[in-house]
């Protein structure tokens, strides 16, 4: 996945450092890196991720969640979870990062163009459904409903609330957020996202449906698209997440069944990896 | 194919002095501990003259053969591995700076020769260069892939299978095929020792070429050593039938016999540390006092520890079952899928060294047959 436009790398295992121009905290745990490459240009697909590390801490996989079409800096948006999240939460505009990458298998953007595209996020997977979001409504003639549905926990836990309000304000693109838990205040929808699907009503036959969140949620979307919407398996996309080292396919952490989530996914047509869902301890 | 010469033990100790000489680490078996490792050689002294090893599930000693064969064992705890792809080795290290961090550079990579490298062990060495040779050119680990590059190989072909050897099964072995420069065949003639020589290179032909006092090997002499490698073919210690085998253990994910063999795992992750093929590594991070010199360290990891497969601070594969099944799966089936090939070889360290002499052969035989638990497993591995 390495192109040739990015900066050189002496190994697919060195990281390359990358400027950090600014940090915008987003939720109480996440918080956005504004990235610039050495060379002045990141070349990436929507979806993609990379490799983040944070000096002499560690390295952790990351989904790039600006535009594709940007390549003047990246944006990487990130949940403080554990030392190396939370180091990288320290970073200040002027610091540095490792960058290695991107990569990853990306949605499926020109193979579904001239398709409904109904986008499902849960919690933070909202991120790396950014770019596809962007890639749409940069390229509105390509497609032709674009549906994002958005689920999170409470009102104070809406990912790039901002966005999705303009999202929403437009006339061609459908948004809708609903949290598990509202607040006074929220005069939303309440419950879990799938609740959201059966409201915008959708040709299935035409419909592509990407999913991000976490996995029950996924599991459970992709379930409910497929028995009470008949959508084909095949038209449902989500992406899989394990423990990654290397995102080369070499260090055989992200194996789940014979993929290699790092290369092979981390996006995944559902029937690629249905079967294994159910098995514990894949 | 290529000229075969013939010689005694000395034209052995030629030919180690030989790649010293040109500037290699020769790295070959020693005896050490108790067991046969590979380690630096200087001369034909340094090989395990006269020694066997005997080999069952759990169980390896050293015994004297009573003859004075070079060759007349298998493989030991070690592997080649351990030089490509080290146990421990700096990814990279590097410094911070006002304008980011600069890496240092990398070290020189060693020059190896590797002495004695079994066919097997050659079939391990194209698996690992199929795992870590990316499509785009850009080396995985710079480290794996300058130090490969540049080492010689000189192959041993087996005259003396092992008791868990299984290569025939696996189209290994016994006789090295490909991806030698020079390959050796040891020919014991009444209480003499000949060794047949040929080269599978333009520089094994240069070094062999270069070495003088060599013979060249007459059609008996071939024909001896043909025998010698058809023999040993029908001496294998286990038997593994691979026929539909990927398939089979996919289709086998919920099989009770994993539980069985899950009782009897102290996921001790011994199988992974002495198997040629796994390449299963982590990285460890390490920062200067002063904040300033950053350290990246790859380690051997292995898909039998708990924290492998951790995400959020949750295993993924709790039981050690599922451990289990992930490895010999690995091996044998979800390779294929990732490699075009089985991520075994048949040398049989995995079941030598199973404390408790877990046999992947078996293991596999049982899913094949269906048969849920063993009623007479002990440890060695006799079941009466
Ligand atoms: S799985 Fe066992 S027999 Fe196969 S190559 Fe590895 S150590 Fe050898
Ligand atoms: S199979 Fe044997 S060697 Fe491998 S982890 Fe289990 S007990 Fe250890
Ligand atoms: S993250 Fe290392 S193999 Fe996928």
């Amino acid at each position: 996945m390495q192109t040739v436009t990015n900066p050189a790398v002496i190994d697919q295992m060195t990281p390359v450092p990358f400027r950090v121009r600014s940090v915008r905290e987003e939720l109480s745990h996440t918080f956005t890196l504004e990235l610039e490459p050495p060379n002045g240009a990141f070349e990436f697909l929507p979806g993609q991720f990379t490799m983040v590390y944070a000096f002499g801490i560690g390295e952790v996989p990351i989904s790039i969640s600006s535009s594709s079409s940007n390549q003047g800096t990246i944006l990487q948006t990130i949940r403080r979870t554990g030392a190396v999240t939370h180091a990288l939460g320290h970073l200040k505009s002027g610091d540095y990062v490792g960058i290695r990458g991107p990569y990853g298998v990306p949605w499926p953007m020109d193979e579904i163009k001239g398709r409904d595209l109904l986008i499902i996020g849960g919690g933070i997977g909202l991120a790396p459904l950014r770019p596809a979001i962007y890639h749409a409504l940069e390229n509105r003639d390509d497609y032709e409903r674009v549906v994002v549905l958005y689920g999170t926990r409470t009102p104070n836990e809406i990912l790039f609330e901002e966005e999705l309000g303009k999202w929403g304000a437009r006339t061609d693109c459908t948004t809708m957020v609903t949290v598990d838990a509202a607040d006074r205040g929220w005069n939303g929808a309440v419950g879990v996202v799938t609740r959201l699907i059966g409201r915008v009503g959708f040709d299935a036959a035409n419909t592509t449906a990407l999913v991000c969140g976490p996995e029950i949620m996924m599991t459970v979307t992709a379930e409910r698209l497929m028995e009470v919407h008949s959508m084909a398996p095949e038209n449902i996309y989500i992406t899989m997440e394990r423990n990654m080292k290397c995102a080369i396919g070499v260090c055989g952490h992200c194996q789940f069944g014979a993929k290699f989530i790092c290369t092979d996914g981390a996006v995944f047509p559902y029937p690629e990896v249905e079967e294994l869902f159910d098995v514990k301890g894949v | 194919m290529s000229e075969m010469y013939v010689s005694g033990q000395s034209g052995i100790g030629r030919l180690i002095e030989a790649l010293a000489e040109r500037g290699h680490r020769v790295i070959g078996p020693v005896v050490r501990n108790q067991a046969l490792v590979y380690d630096e050689i200087e001369g034909v002294e340094d090989l395990p003259k006269g020694w066997t090893d005997l080999q069952e599930p759990g169980k390896y000693r050293l015994e004297r053969r009573g003859d004075e064969k070079l060759f007349g064992y298998v493989v030991g705890p070690s592997s080649w591995k351990q030089y490509l792809n080290p146990p421990e080795e700096v990814l990279w290290s590097g410094t911070i700076g006002p304008d980011g961090f600069q890496t240092d550079p990398p070290p020189e990579p060693p020059l190896y020769a590797f002495f004695g490298v079994r066919p097997c062990e050659l079939a391990a060495l194209a698996i690992l260069d199929n795992v870590y040779t990316t499509t785009d050119g850009v080396p995985t680990f710079g480290g794996y892939t300058a130090t490969r590059e540049k080492a010689f190989i000189v192959a041993v072909n087996c005259s003396d299978p092992g008791g868990n050897c299984f290569c025939v099964s696996m189209d290994t072995g016994p006789t090295a095929k490909a991806g030698y420069d020079i390959s050796i065949t040891e020919v014991a003639h009444s209480g003499n020792m000949r060794y047949l020589l040929s080269s599978g290179s333009a520089a094994g032909a240069e070094v062999l070429a270069g070495l003088g006092g060599l013979d060249e090997a007459s059609s008996d002499e071939i024909e001896a050593g043909d025998a010698v490698l058809a023999r040993a073919a029908e001496m294998m210690g286990r038997e593994l039938d691979t026929n539909d085998l990927p398939d089979l253990l996919k289709g086998n994910v919920l099989n009770p016999r994993w539980a069985s063999v899950g009782d009897r795992c102290l996921a001790c992750a011994n199988c992974t540390m002495v198997c040629p093929t796994c390449f299963c590594n982590t990285v460890d991070d390490n920062l200067s006092l002063d904040g300033t010199h950053a350290t990246r360290t790859r380690k051997w990891d292995s898909c039998f520890t708990l924290g492998f497969s951790y995400m959020h601070g949750q295993p993924m594969r709790e039981a050690v079952s599922s451990r289990y099944r992930q490895w010999i799966t690995h091996k044998l089936s979800s390779w294929v899928d990732q490699f075009g090939e089985m991520g075994c070889v048949g040398c049989g360290r995995c079941i030598t060294w199973c404390p408790v002499g877990i046999d992947i052969t078996h293991e596999a035989g049982a899913i094949r047959r269906g048969d849920l638990r063993d009623t007479h497993i002990t440890v060695g591995g006799h079941s009466s």
